[in-house]
């Protein structure tokens, strides 16, 4: 109304003002509906997050140059403490690995004996985070790697406690990855102690998953570890997944309430690692059927 | 006259970049539901004050880098911002003439708009929240306001010739 009185004065551009509206929003529903039912847009996408990428780096930059700063002027004594600890964990943890050794080697025969293929040991790499997800309602994490580093999406994100997620949109420099967390995340997961296959679906909360398939009677215990079941596809099978830490069983209902807690610690990452597994063709086809 | 409009723009398309890095900055757990709309805050500023300088057209590419940035549905954002850039454009006269404090009155129902819009696409495509998570930054959008105003009044800008 108030722009209509001086409409004598408007530009042109004012002046199509709701014309170019209705244009622009028809574009965004296309968009939408173009981005939620097919991927063809992977590749835009992919273009804007490099485009972004400046964006992201001054964001972190701050941070960045704080470690820098700490670095440089830790006093002598500080990083001499930190050495010598360091020194004693690195050798209980070669004590640690030589038993490891001996067990994978015991393995390795083992599966020669029962004409099992072998097991080759997974590729990983170290990515930084450099920023989290600033929607409350979606648990994910930008990390530093992209395609160019061989980053493929579905790929599997562990950090030195367990599983944190997976790569959900890859970029040339970047990668987003949705945490186990996310409410729009399962993993096919198994019980270590018994083989019990199941579902960890993620809740929203960034300290607990959900296990909602499992049948009242089922054989579980407060404190049994999960671990990835590899049957999925997408996660290569064996690593520490969350602890169960509740369960709730009601006659009434056919399936008990049993809630874990995931063993990384997903509100406290800084890096995590990247794995590719062995064998990603036959993943793929698993996944496909 | 190309020099004078980069001369205009640059300051401007600043404060938008100021903007987007706030948007995606980390912050604390408990803070994330609060974290005020600092680009919606910069183009309503904006296209209030420059409607001719700043239209709906930039107002949709921003929302398009911060679907990117978000890593929301392509369009989700572009709409929202297109949305209320579109009603601050079309009331710009009015919504000048209001006092601050009046104007933050009105940053509530513009923001509840593009929140309700981004709840409203969320929950099409799946992604369920209590509507209650997305008053948060309504409210601190609209208790920044002020301080918005303050800040982006000392950014210097060249009016239009044919301004008034």
């Amino acid at each position: 109304m108030a722009a209509g009185s001086d409409s004598r004065h408007q530009s042109p551009r004012l002046a199509t003002l709701g014309v170019r509206f209705l244009l622009l929003c028809g574009l965004s529903i296309t968009l939408l509906i173009v981005d939620q039912r097919e991927n063809h847009l992977t590749t835009l996408r992919r273009a804007l997050s490099a485009a972004v990428y400046p964006l992201r780096a001054a964001v972190d930059a701050p941070v960045t140059f704080w470690h820098w700063i700490n670095d440089t002027t830790t006093s002598r004594n500080v990083l001499l403490l930190e050495n010598s600890r360091l020194r004693t964990e690195r050798l209980l943890t070669q004590a640690r690995l030589q038993r490891y050794a001996a067990l994978e080697a015991e393995n390795a025969r083992l599966r020669a004996l029962l004409e099992a293929t072998g097991r080759v040991r997974d590729r990983v790499r170290v990515a930084e985070i450099m920023s989290v997800s600033p929607n409350p309602f979606r648990h994910s994490i930008v990390i530093d790697k992209g395609t160019r580093d061989d980053v493929y999406d579905g790929q599997a994100i562990v950090n030195a406690n367990g599983v944190v997620g997976q790569i959900m949109n890859t970029g040339l420099l970047s990668a987003q990855g949705l945490l186990i967390s996310d409410p729009d995340h399962a993993l096919p997961v198994v019980v270590n102690r018994t083989g019990l296959r199941t579902i960890a679906v993620g809740t929203g909360e960034f300290d607990r998953l959900d296990l909602p398939f499992l049948p009242n009677n089922a054989d579980i215990q407060e404190g049994d570890l999960l671990v990835t079941s590899g049957l999925g596809g997408g996660f290569p099978a064996g690593y520490p997944v969350a602890v169960i830490n509740k369960i709730k069983r009601i006659p009434a209902r056919s399936f008990a309430e049993v809630s874990a807690e995931p063993v990384a610690a997903l509100n406290q990452l800084r890096e995590v690692m990247l794995i590719w597994s062995a064998e990603p063709t036959t993943d793929s086809k698993v996944s496909n059927e | 006259m190309s020099n004078d409009r980069a001369s205009r723009r640059v300051p401007i398309l600043i404060t938008i970049v100021v903007a987007l890095m706030l948007a995606i900055a980390p912050l604390p757990d408990w803070a994330t539901s609060f974290r005020p709309n600092w680009v919606a805050l910069a183009l309503i500023y904006w296209s209030m004050n420059l409607p001719r300088t700043y239209s709906i057209g930039h107002a949709w590419l921003i929302g398009i880098v911060l679907d990117v940035a978000h890593g929301t549905l392509l369009g989700q954002h572009a709409l929202a911002l297109t949305f209320i850039v579109y009603l601050t454009i079309k009331f710009h006269l009015r919504l000048r003439l209001y006092p601050v404090s009046q104007m933050a009155l009105t940053i509530i129902p513009l923001l509840g708009l593009y929140e309700f819009l981004l709840f409203w696409i969320n929950g099409v495509t799946g992604i369920h929240a209590p509507l209650t998570t997305y008053w948060g930054p309504v409210l601190t959008s609209a208790l920044l306001w002020p301080l918005v105003t303050l800040i982006l009044r000392t950014v210097p800008y060249r009016t239009h010739a044919s301004y008034l």
